[in-house]
């Protein structure tokens, strides 16, 4: 029982990253229609800044640089590649997203080389016992984090002007330009928030406890398993992110304990194909109709 | 993919009155052409040295794998990103059906290879349609990024089914491929062509060269075909295809079906061209989802849902690498190793990575369109 009340904290606190990353991938489609393939870029960029600026700046410091340049690099995508191409239709943007992943990983990880620099030197990284749990510090903090942003995020898509906006926009683009809405501004927002988040996940993602690797081409293939979490969450649905991360998490922990750790990474893609059979547009996706 | 996607059949039709007789000649002009190039790449082999051969071989395995993609992503519209699952598939098929009986490591049928490669193809081509009520439900991206868990599948099965594919460790080696009793290794007959031996990397050029045009006038068949009609009717709009009788689901399982027999024939040709079947350790190897966004690259920059696009787009992904590598002995390019150095696969990356972006924002009909323009403006000219 012990184990597996541990398996489903940990399973938790990776899932609240996933999280985090799901939501990234659930603001930009809102807003634009657009799968951002270069997701996985995004976080091994933040990262990488991370590593370069840290002696300079420290860990808080760094982060910061390294957050904000993760957001920086998602609004450049969005101003210089995205916002010049309005003929092209969501799916092909789509697909230049893979050409801008492409480009980032390959160079990033090309200057990373046989380096592979964990991120994670804020907090202890030796785990703790609690009530004859061992607990890893990075998921905790992890949960924290990603309940403070999540909610935040929550807030003001309720609640703010930018909320209003980008929630008329995903509704109908027309009617929202019509009414007023900079749809420009509302995208843009949409691609610097997604990228932040993104700088967010990779200080979880690069550390001893989350993935036992540093930064390296492996962080980019997990920020990947976020996809299948944003997807059986439902792309359009903000809480389904929530709950796609989470049960990606879980999966992924209570797979590689009971199964096999190998298969922990498929077993994910395995559950998400499960729920995609039952309900195509994911658990709270809307449903696509056909008007004939 | 599907409002921007123009095929070569959809290409704008020219105005029908007045007739234009220069039309006519376009169609000759064009064969001739074909057939230039068909014994230009017969004659290669004759002129060029071995590693040479071995670059152009690897760009038609591209082509092979690329025009199976294009008839899926760009001529029915589904998004796929399971095309490396399909190529371990094929070479996992080759290798079982064709292994050695008696090995108690791996397991292994020892059927005749050429046998063996028509079964590679079929079970790709099964598992494909097995896929297929899956695929048949789910639309753009859903689809895509579940065609996706494919790769993730494949990746354990190549880990934990060490008795198939000889595990990530080892390996095992493919048998030797020959087409009835005729090897295509350097054993066997000796054969020269105005003076050159015909050896191991001239004769499975020929081979490859024949699976190519094969691969291709099928395609093209297809394409023009009522096949490629109810393709490209469920892409543009699946309510309407079905009024207008076409089979939804069964347009979307059979695209699926053709392109991953097209995968797993290309899967039996790498692992004939390594020369060993290797599954990957992680997922970033000749299985891996970079190898799916490889070939996606192709049939983008090709011009999605162009058969003759799909083969520019692998002459480019596939064959940069392997020109650059050839070329960097001689330019003393690339000696560099070890930390940050640029090696010609992260070159080729970079090209093609920057090809994608390119042709999604001012070519959207990939280097086909381009193409298409060239021939209009040259018979406008005449």
């Amino acid at each position: 029982m012990n184990t597996f009340l541990q398996l489903v904290v940990n399973g938790l606190g990776k899932g609240a990253v996933f999280a985090l990353l799901a939501l990234g991938f659930v603001i930009i489609f809102k807003a634009t229609e657009v799968v951002n393939f270069a997701h996985g870029s995004l976080v091994l960029f933040g990262g990488y800044l991370v590593v370069v600026t840290r002696d300079a700046l420290g860990w808080v410091g760094a982060s910061l640089v390294g957050i904000v340049s993760a957001g920086l690099l998602a609004l450049a995508v969005e101003r210089l590649l995205l916002s010049r191409s309005r003929h092209a239709d969501a799916n092909s943007l789509a697909l230049l997203t893979i050409g801008v992943d492409v480009i980032v990983t390959e160079e990033i990880v090309r200057r990373l080389g046989v380096t592979l620099p964990f991120l994670g030197d804020a907090w202890d990284a030796k785990p703790f016992q609690l009530g004859g749990i061992t607990l890893f510090r990075t998921h905790l903090v992890a949960l924290g984090v990603a309940a403070v942003l999540i909610t935040a995020f929550w807030l003001a898509f309720k609640y703010s002007n930018w909320g209003v906006a980008m929630r008329a926009q995903a509704e109908n683009r027309e009617a929202a330009a019509l009414m007023g809405i900079r749809s420009s501004r509302v995208t843009a927002t949409a691609w610097l928030v997604a990228g932040l988040l993104a700088g967010v996940a990779v200080l979880f993602i690069a550390t001893q406890d989350f993935s036992g690797a540093g930064l390296s081409r492996g962080t980019h293939s997990i920020a990947l398993a976020a996809f299948p979490a944003a997807i059986l969450g439902g792309l359009d649905s903000t809480a389904g992110a929530v709950v796609g991360g989470l049960v990606v998490g879980l999966v992924e922990a209570l797979s590689a304990q009971y199964v096999s750790f190998d298969f922990s990474k498929s077993a994910v893609f395995l559950v998400m194909l499960v729920v995609l059979v039952v309900r195509p547009s994911g658990l709270f996706g809307t449903r696509e109709r056909t008007r004939v | 993919m599907s409002d921007s996607a123009v095929s070569e059949v959809d290409a704008p039709a020219e105005p029908q009155s007045p007739p234009r007789p220069r039309r006519d000649l376009a169609k000759p002009v064009r064969a001739v052409a074909w057939l230039a190039l068909l014994v230009v790449l017969l004659a290669l082999p004759l002129y060029l040295d071995a590693a040479w051969l071995k670059a152009g071989q690897y760009m038609m395995i591209g082509a092979v794998g690329a025009i199976g993609l294009t008839l899926v992503v760009g001529q029915a519209g589904q998004l796929s990103l399971a095309h490396a699952f399909f190529l371990l598939a094929g070479g996992t098929a080759y290798s079982v059906l064709s292994g050695p009986t008696g090995d108690d490591r791996v397991v292994g049928f020892g059927l005749d290879p050429g046998l063996s490669l028509l079964g590679a193809v079929v079970v790709a081509a099964l598992l494909g349609l097995a896929f297929a009520p899956v695929a048949g439900r789910l639309r753009g991206i859903y689809l895509g990024v579940a065609s996706l868990a494919l790769v993730f599948l494949g990746l354990y099965f190549g880990q934990s089914a060490e008795e198939l594919t000889g595990g990530t460790s080892t390996g095992r080696t493919p048998a030797p491929f020959s087409l009835f009793g005729f090897p295509f290794t350097n054993d066997g007959p000796e054969i020269s062509l105005l003076g050159v031996p015909i050896r191991q990397a001239e004769r499975t050029w020929y081979l490859f060269l024949l699976l190519t045009v094969v691969a291709f006038v099928v395609a093209r068949g297809a394409v023009r075909g009522r096949v490629g009609r109810s393709w490209r009717a469920v892409r543009d709009n699946e309510a309407a295809a079905a009024v207008m009788g076409v089979s939804v689901m069964r347009a979307k399982a059979g695209a699926f079906a053709v392109s991953s027999a097209y995968g797993g024939l290309a899967g039996a040709m790498t692992v004939l061209w390594f020369d060993i079947l290797k599954p990957d350790e992680s997922e970033f190897g000749t299985y891996g989802i970079n190898v799916s966004i490889a070939y996606l690259a192709m049939v983008i920059i090709g011009g999605l849902g162009s058969v003759s696009g799909a083969l520019v787009g692998a002459l480019i992904v596939n064959g940069l690498p392997q020109v650059l590598a050839l070329y960097s002995a001689d330019l003393g390019w690339f000696s560099g190793t070890g930390d940050g150095a640029l090696t010609p696969i992260l070159v080729s990356s970079f090209v093609y990575g920057a090809a994608i972006v390119l042709v999604v924002l001012f070519e959207p009909g990939g280097l086909a369109a381009i193409g298409r323009r060239i021939t209009r403006k040259t018979q406008e000219e005449k």
